[in-house]
């Protein structure tokens, strides 16, 4: 088992300081990918299971997820494929691809040997959660407030620029009418409001 | 120094890493649960950090047409 351990926190270390010295974002971010399934690795080791799933489901599945939706959208553009066919080369897989493998070869050496893996529970995921419920409650609450901050800053940040074209003058051009499907709705409405107008008056004279 | 944005936000994420891994290896020493409750506390400062952070370089990168960190120099401080 401490060998195991060593040997992912080698991958973690090497595959952080190839992330740190790569130029493009996408070849940084595999790396940082792997980085962080070695991180995983370590908790792992270290006796903290649950640590490992959060680290693998939220760092590596989600907040990657989101760099590389990101990277993927700042490069868009004519030449945004040749640029694609400049970095997806299959020379650059090789690096992230031995060390996940490594990963991989440390994963099903640590699942043959069940018995050391479920004894080497430090503390359980039970014991966690009765923390974080219990004299945590009011981090629990600001963790969540934060969230709810950071999801409206996020939507602001992101929603700010659809503004821009609705001041345009071609708001109320008959194309922008039918594009969005109001044409046939509003002229029922139009019909029906001057319909009760002309009937309105000629009962007040 | 690395100047762009994407890489200071990756590198954000390292330091973060490094500091939960740090809280539960003494966790794990001192057999506590708080060093595991503080690195669920630092996920979610990160994921928070993340959204609001990549919304803020899709910003900048509309205003500014680059990554570079030395673009967005208006205010001189």
């Amino acid at each position: 088992m401490p060998s195991l351990f060593y040997m992912a926190a080698a991958i973690a270390v090497f595959s952080t300081l190839m992330m740190l010295t790569r130029l493009n974002a996408v070849h940084a971010l595999l790396y940082l990918i792997v980085s962080l399934l070695a991180v995983a690795v370590v908790f792992y080791s270290l006796g903290a299971p649950f640590i490992a799933a959060l680290e693998i489901i939220i760092y590596a599945g989600a907040i990657m997820v989101l760099f590389v939706f990101v990277v993927m959208l700042l490069n868009l553009g004519e030449r945004a494929t040749e640029l694609e066919r400049s970095w997806v080369r299959p020379r650059m897989y090789v690096g992230p691809a031995i060390l996940a493998a490594l990963l991989l070869a440390e994963m099903v050496i640590m699942l043959l040997q069940t018995h050391v893996a479920a004894h080497s529970i430090a503390v359980g995921p039970k014991e966690v959660g009765t923390a974080l419920y219990g004299p945590y409650l009011i981090g629990v609450e600001l963790a969540s407030m934060l969230l709810l901050g950071a999801l409206v800053g996020a939507y602001h940040l992101g929603a700010g620029k659809r503004e821009a074209p609705s001041e345009g003058s071609h708001a109320d051009t008959y194309e922008s009418r039918t594009v969005a499907g109001g044409d046939l709705i509003r002229a029922g409405t139009d019909r029906t409001v001057g319909a009760a107008q002309s009937d309105f008056h000629p009962d007040v004279h | 120094m690395r100047r762009n944005l994407i890489f200071i936000l990756m590198s954000i994420e390292v330091m973060l890493n490094a500091a939960g891994l740090a809280f539960v290896v003494a966790g794990s020493r001192w057999m506590q649960p708080d060093g595991q409750v503080m690195f669920i506390f630092i996920l979610a400062m990160a994921a928070a950090e993340v959204a609001v952070g990549l919304a803020l370089v899709l910003r900048l990168y509309h205003v500014h047409g680059s990554l570079d960190a030395d673009a967005a120099s208006e205010m001189r401080g």
